[in-house]
């Protein structure tokens, strides 16, 4: 090994490992702060516990989680149909210069900021379902539209590339049968991409769960477990951002332990959304 | 390409560790320099906290050569202890002095005022506070009851731990909670806009901050204005204190003059708060 090659590998390690040094030091911080307040609340009535008012001792977090998996159902239920059609008609039915112009359009979206689209959803999406349906308008229901939108690009790319992936002789095969493009890819195309195709949503999924400003905008930030779509959440990651200017004490360990149950979550997520990937390569 | 090593593992482990360390260290170097020789602090209520490093930014633009001013929060209680334990020069308080508190010399900097506010369309004008208190503990829901177009009503709240929702807290709720149901926005401002676009709102904002697109109720009785804050007839309002304990430092002296000072208090009068007039 000449002189060169061993001082880029030195410097590449030490770039590597700074990356996982500060992903190793998040962790610890937000364990660090948030397990003495486990000790001292109860894993049981933290998690279990419907009631959340840091200003009497109550910290219930069961409404947030509840809100985070309402809003991100909602998000899949919107945005997982629609990102999969999209990716279908690039992948499969698009004439290749349509699919060229649209596909980097689509990715453009992931580049908006998410406070963008939070202005939107409090300037459109809530009046809109203020006037026509009831309620608030901060709801269940314009969170999901806001985050369903929100996650398009991660399902439409990535279900595109698993799409993509699928070998051309595959198509031609059934084609040379006689069947036509429809049954070709519900029979064939759509089987072979499941397994990437799932880790679109999963990914999606993480994004809907950890998208924070835009929700905040539009979800109205009550502390109870909605009963409809049109009553107003709070997710867990807006419950950290509202509060933490403010929090001291017992209250701001409360917010780091909500980090450590939306860690929990989110690594849970990622680990079963990279089983799924691997199987995929093999 | 690897290149499998013996000891490579171990030399990673030992780097990731000084990396680990090396940032841990860091913020501690940066807090021993707040503590330098003759700077101000002051402590206490987040409420006032943000006026008090406005009032100390622009202390230490108009005289460069005063010592610094630090403001740091905790709450007025901890203001106060701070205060009487030599920890902090100032204490900041947003309620009058408890009476284990009476050692401290107090002095009013301004007045912050709460407004009820709703829709312009709205017809309710007027509300008691027992009002106020069942519509925000959820016990009156529709408008119908207090004299206006019937239509379920909306309650917008400010996040625990604000400065305006504790003193929401204090002056209307007097122990209650405000409902879990209650839409919970994040500042002032968002409340406002709520309020402006939903004509079935009803929302706390300071009085800085009504302005024509909403329309303040009266509160048993009395219209929200700056004048009936200065005759002491409006009922929401708490007092926002500087506190020492005996006589102020010169340097703390000089900061607490800036304040009182026509500047400072016009300062204070333009984010919002009520001034004394002088």
């Amino acid at each position: 090994m000449n002189r060169k090659e061993k001082f880029a590998e030195v410097v590449l390690t030490v770039v590597g490992l700074t990356s996982v040094a500060v992903l190793a030091l998040i962790i610890f911080f937000i364990f660090r702060e948030g397990a003495p307040f486990f000790a001292e609340v109860g894993l049981g009535s933290f998690i279990g516990g419907t009631k959340w008012s840091p200003g009497k001792g109550q910290f219930g977090v069961l409404p947030m989680i509840a809100g985070s998996f309402f809003v991100t159902l909602g998000a899949l239920v919107i945005g997982v149909p629609l990102g999969l059609g999209c990716a279908l008609y690039l992948s499969e039915f698009a004439p290749k210069r349509t699919a060229a112009i649209l596909k980097p359009l689509i990715e453009i979206l992931a580049g908006i900021p998410s406070v963008v689209f939070g202005f939107i959803g409090l300037t459109v999406i809530v009046p809109l379902i203020r006037d026509r349906l009831g309620g608030p308008g901060f709801s269940v229901l314009a969170s999901a539209l806001v985050l369903g939108i929100m996650i398009l690009p991660t399902m439409v790319s990535i279900s595109y590339d698993a799409l993509r992936a699928v070998p051309q002789v595959y198509r031609e095969g059934m084609l040379a049968v006689g069947a036509n493009r429809w049954q070709a890819v519900t029979s064939v195309v759509l089987p072979a991409a499941r397994s990437g195709i799932l880790a679109a949503g999963i990914l999606s999924m993480g994004r809907a769960v950890g998208e924070t400003m835009a929700v905040i905008m539009v979800a109205g930030n009550a502390t109870i477990i909605p009963g409809s779509v049109l009553d107003p959440v709070r997710t867990l990651t807006s419950n950290i951002a509202l509060e933490m200017g403010y929090a001291a004490g017992l209250h701001r360990q409360a917010l780091f332990a909500t980090g450590v149950v939306l860690f929990v979550i989110i690594g849970a997520l990622n680990i079963v959304a990279r089983s799924f990937v691997r199987n995929r390569v093999r | 390409m690897r290149y499998p090593k013996s000891g490579r593992r171990l030399a990673s482990v030992c780097l990731l560790l000084c990396l680990t360390l090396g940032l841990t260290a860091l913020p501690g170097c940066a807090r021993r320099g707040d503590k330098a020789a003759g700077s101000i602090t002051l402590a206490g209520s987040t409420s006032v906290q943000p006026f008090a490093e406005m009032l100390a930014e622009e202390c230490a633009r108009k005289y460069p050569d005063r010592p610094p001013v630090n403001v740091q929060g905790g709450g007025s209680s901890a203001g106060a202890r701070a205060a009487l334990s030599g920890t902090a020069h100032i204490g900041m308080l947003s309620r009058e002095p408890a009476e284990s508190e009476k050692e401290l010399e107090p002095t009013v900097i301004a007045i912050d005022a709460l407004a009820l506010i709703v829709h312009r369309d709205n017809n309710v004008v007027d509300l008691t506070k027992e009002q106020i208190r069942g519509i925000f503990s959820g016990r009156i829901t529709d408008w119908g009851e207090l004299g206006g177009t019937p239509g379920p009503i909306h309650v917008i709240s400010r996040e625990e731990g604000s400065g305006t929702r504790g003193a929401f807290d204090e002056l209307i709720m007097g122990g209650e909670d405000v409902m879990a149901r209650a839409i919970v926005q994040d500042s002032n401002g968002a409340v406002r806009e709520t309020v402006a676009g939903d004509p079935r709102a009803i929302g706390y904002v300071s009085l800085g901050l009504v302005d024509d697109r909403v329309r303040a109720v009266k509160v048993d009785g009395v219209e929200a204005s700056v004048e009936s804050v200065r005759s002491r007839e409006y009922i929401l309002v708490r007092p926002f204190l500087f506190v020492v304990k005996g006589d102020p430092t010169p340097e703390a002296k000089e900061f607490l003059d800036f304040v009182l000072s026509e500047e400072g208090q016009r300062i204070l009068s333009e984010e919002g708060l009520v001034t004394e007039e002088r």
